[in-house]
């Protein structure tokens, strides 16, 4: 187990580090704001409204798909290590359990859900 | 043979820093914990080099494939420019917006780099040059270099921004898109070397080139090939860089980013590519494998070939439309990678390999 440990401190003294170099920054950066300066970045005009609106369904239905793929991907790792072991009828097993996910996919993309508008 | 001491192998090195830290005769926990911060800073250093050497690279290249000469004022062909863009970005002001959401805005290019920076945890440089043999090994750095995602989100939401936030999705569309393929290409060398840890994937490939994995699986080539597709996506790189896109969002997630901020986001792209590479190195070319020489200096041989790749990858080829992109990720790739698989897992069933 002492090789999570090594997980837990490099997460540690990733963190640590990063903030020190702003901590460092901070120590001889400028600080001289004023409003103009800090409006939202819209090509030089000033920004309407707010910009945490409703964006493209898209996103969302590619994230759900993406949910389930990675779903059948965590069910084939303990397989793919075992897959010596196994033999003939792990693979007939995969197969289906593939073959399954690639028909949600099929009527998916007939759907027209994979298509970008 | 007499090689000089640069091309000696590094193992001695740790062993003798190992020795001389044991020999304080701290108790168990705590000495894996000293141990551990160590490396940590010791890869840290490592890495803002490497990084800091990519961009200047990666400028040198690109100036020559446009015929230009890049950077040359600061020494020689301007080998210290980029530690003088460090110092200045240290010392820029962070201009953050007042609309900002303050905590995501500040967490986001801390766990963009951290994510970055845990993949190296078990990527091994050498013949025993691994900071721990976890035995999810693969499965970690997929788990652990996916959060970048979250933190491209974070900084496309914390920012308020139109241009930041879209690009936060497209990155984040995009990225998932292509880790159903990266995994499913990764998986047909899992099957063959039976075992996720990074160190038992490349003694499966001891011996001579012919035994490494892109050679030896019964589809190899398509394997790598995909695998360094996806991973080109995954580091959001041109010819898959729609979230950065400069000509329509700017800048993408990082638009508002500015000082150190900005630098940890750009620090871990260069990161990012490096990890993609030294994967692909794992796990079809061989890893440390090699004749002659020790063994890190083949293991860092073989990445910087690929991130040359990677490379004039981004030089040499225009931008993905977003339907071309996600249509690519979902009709063609997926398909692929996985008939790939199942044919891979049959001829390891047959015998069709050696």
């Amino acid at each position: 187990m002492t090789g999570y440990l090594a997980v837990l401190i490099f997460l540690l003294v990733g963190t640590g580090i990063v903030l020190f170099t702003f901590f460092l920054s901070r120590l001889i950066r400028p600080f001289n704001t004023y409003p103009e300066k800090s409006i939202n970045y819209e090509c030089a005009e000033d920004p309407i409204g707010t910009s945490w609106f409703q964006f493209n369904n898209r996103f969302y239905i590619f994230a759900l798909i993406f949910v389930i793929f990675d779903v059948e991907v965590i069910f084939l790792f303990p397989w793919a290590v075992a897959y010596g072991q196994l033999g003939l009828y792990a693979l007939v097993e995969m197969v289906i359990f593939i073959l399954i996910l690639f028909f949600g996919l099929y009527y998916a993309w007939k759907k027209g859900v994979l298509k970008w508008v | 043979m007499i090689w000089p001491v640069a091309f000696a192998e590094l193992r001695p090195i740790f062993d003798w820093l190992y020795d001389m830290v044991s020999s304080t005769g701290l108790p168990e926990p705590w000495l894996s914990v000293v141990i551990y911060t160590g490396l940590g800073a010791m890869m840290f250093g490592v890495l803002a080099v490497l990084a800091l050497y990519l961009v200047w690279w990666e400028r040198k290249i690109s100036a020559h494939i446009q015929q230009r000469f890049g950077p040359m004022r600061h020494g020689w062909h301007g080998w210290y420019q980029t530690i003088m863009d460090a110092i200045k970005l240290l010392q820029k002001e962070h201009v953050d917006v007042a609309t900002r959401d303050k905590f995501v805005f500040f967490w986001a290019p801390v766990m963009c780099f951290v994510a970055a920076f845990l993949a190296y945890v078990t990527i091994p440089f050498g013949e025993g040059l691994i900071v721990a043999d976890l035995n999810i090994g693969v499965l970690y750095i997929m788990a652990v270099t996916t959060f970048t995602i979250i933190s491209l989100l974070m900084a496309g939401w914390g920012s308020n921004n139109k241009y930041a936030l879209l690009g936060g999705m497209r990155s984040a569309a995009q990225v998932v898109s292509y880790e159903v393929p990266m995994v499913a290409s990764i998986l047909v060398v899992v099957v063959f070397a039976g075992s996720l840890s990074m160190v038992d994937i490349v003694r499966a490939q001891d011996g001579m080139f012919y035994n490494w994995f892109i050679f030896r699986l019964p589809f190899g080539p398509i394997a790598f090939l995909t695998y360094i597709v996806a991973a080109t996506a995954e580091a959001n790189r041109t010819p898959f860089d729609i979230p950065e896109a400069e000509q329509e969002l700017v800048a993408g997630f990082n638009i508002e980013y500015s000082g150190m901020k900005f630098a940890m986001f750009f620090l871990a792209e260069f990161v990012n590519m490096f990890t993609v590479s030294a994967i692909a190195v794992t796990l079809f070319l061989g890893g440390w494998n090699g004749v002659f020489l020790p063994s890190w200096f083949w293991f860092l041989l073989k990445t910087f070939a690929v991130v040359l790749l990677l490379m004039l990858f981004r030089w040499t080829y225009p931008r993905l439309r977003v339907d071309q992109l996600m249509e690519f990720a979902w009709k063609f790739l997926v398909p692929l990678t996985f008939a790939n698989l199942i044919l891979g897992a049959w001829m390891k069933y047959a015998g069709w390999y050696w």
